[in-house]
């Protein structure tokens, strides 16, 4: 008995521990694309973040005297506002810039210059970039945990964690669903990290609803989505496939990635959502987009209750409050 | 037939495709040599139809990398008194450093270029990889 005792106590000790390891384990990693966190890891994160949006007041001081730089070389709206409002809300502090007129990139100093500087001032960064692969660049100068906000029609991954908080909300789970995602789905970054994370799970499908020009890239078709064997189709109409979906993801046709403005204009208002499509779709099929929207999805779908992409905005908060946790090593 | 006199000591790169051997005499930079090199372009091959040769009469560093990124089937045979004394087996590269540059306008190497350009290979079949920044895929030599 007495061994079967301590076998129990150790047991517990070693549960205790390992949770604990855990949340060390992610202390000063950066978040440069989805392929950088392990299943188990992305988990502790939601975890957290599902602790945070039940009751985000006990987290109100956890990072006093820290201090997040937010590097936004591109324009944004929700993500650099839930970083810093997830920052302030968790106690601590906030510096940055918004555009790079405002910052030493306008005298042409280099990504890494200026991120070895900020690493004197801040214990974390958030960097959102048009180039694609700047953050990675970045990453590899400093030993700060650094976070992709976006890298041109990259990746976006805490755009990713916000999806994904989102749906567990609404369904428990991301496995054994159907997923389609329309609109601009080669350079829509937060298409190509949602596809990257969603790859590792079972039982899921994805329909890729886009005109031909803007199908996903060569490398998230063939290195991802084949890869793992995920069932897709990729179709240039929506109405007929609405029925079959448990999230559609909509995207906007970005004017900031096309080189020829008459490319962006033939292809702009190519799927617009409205409350007639509505109709196709099931009575829980969710409506996701990682916003801003211009007129891919018509305001009259705003008040169905389907439509999730204002929560997502709100959820993308928390989410960020729990991956500035964990990184720091807070908790 | 053009006769190019065999070597006593040093390379004979043989079997390129044609059309590549420029780009390899180029990238040896042996436009700069002080010692003799012969570039063969479209040689006769009976396994290739045509093809282009490289012969190098000195023992130069050869990155083994770039020529299994050109082509895998290439040979190279190092020559001392005039006899081959090791043929050397090449193999498409995994990963290759600063040989080729990302294509997409879109990518942080086409404005920032201090550090490495790595590439992983994607296709060994075609040689196509993909950038270990944007993840934009290439085929910098395509299999003709």
């Amino acid at each position: 008995m007495q061994v079967d005792l301590n076998g129990v106590i150790n047991h517990k000790y070693k549960q205790f521990n390992a949770k604990k390891e855990g949340h060390i384990l992610l202390k000063g990693r950066s978040l440069i694309d989805p392929s950088d966190f392990t299943r188990d890891e992305f988990r502790e994160i939601f975890d957290l973040a599902h602790q945070i949006v039940e009751n985000p007041e006990s987290y109100r001081k956890s990072c006093n005297g820290k201090i997040l730089a937010t590097l936004f070389y591109e324009p944004s709206t929700r993500t650099r506002f839930s970083f810093e409002a997830a920052m302030l809300r968790l106690g601590g502090q906030v510096i940055g810039f918004s555009e790079p007129n405002s910052s030493s990139a306008a005298k042409g100093e280099s990504i890494a210059d200026t991120i070895r500087t900020i690493e004197c001032y801040a214990d974390i960064a958030v960097m959102r970039h048009p180039k694609e692969g700047a953050p990675k660049v970045a990453s590899q100068y400093i030993s700060m945990p650094l976070i992709n906000a976006g890298d041109g029609g990259h990746q976006h991954p805490t755009q990713t964690l916000t999806d994904i908080l989102t749906i567990e909300r609404l369904k428990g789970n991301v496995e054994n669903k159907v997923y389609g995602f329309c609109g601009d789905l080669k350079f829509g970054r937060t298409v190509h990290s949602l596809i990257k994370f969603l790859s590792n799970y079972k039982g899921v499908r994805f329909i890729l609803i886009s005109p031909e020009e803007l199908r996903v890239p060569e490398y998230i078709r063939e290195e991802v989505i084949k890869k793992s064997g995920i069932p897709f189709e990729e179709v240039i109409e929506m109405e007929p496939y609405m029925g079959q979906l448990d999230f559609l993801y909509m995207t906007r046709v970005q004017r900031e990635r096309f080189f020829n403005e008459e490319d962006y204009i033939r292809l702009k208002d190519r799927f617009i959502l409205d409350a007639d499509k509505m109709k196709y779709a099931k009575k829980e099929t969710y409506i996701l987009h990682p916003l801003p929207r211009v007129n891919e999805i018509s305001t009259d779908v705003d008040a169905d209750p389907r439509a999730q992409y204002f929560v997502q905005a709100k959820n993308g908060m928390y989410v960020r409050m729990a991956l500035i946790l964990k990184l720091l090593g807070i908790y | 037939m053009l006769e190019i006199t065999s070597i006593d000591k040093g390379i004979v790169i043989d079997h390129i495709q044609v059309g590549y051997g420029i780009q390899l005499f180029n990238y040896l930079k042996l436009e700069k040599a002080d010692y003799t090199v012969a570039l063969i372009h479209n040689a006769f091959s009976q396994k290739m139809g045509r093809k282009d040769i490289i012969k190098i009469n000195n023992e130069i560093d050869i990155d083994y990398n770039f020529l299994g990124l050109i082509n895998p089937n290439i040979t190279v045979n190092v020559i001392d008194n005039g006899k081959i004394i090791e043929k050397v087996k090449l193999e498409v590269p995994l990963e290759v450093t600063n040989i080729i540059k990302c294509r997409n306008p879109r990518c942080i190497t086409s404005i920032e270029t201090y550090f490495d350009q790595k590439f992983h290979v994607v296709d060994k079949v075609k040689r196509s990889y993909r950038c270990e920044y944007c993840d934009d895929i290439v085929t910098p030599y395509p299999v003709k």
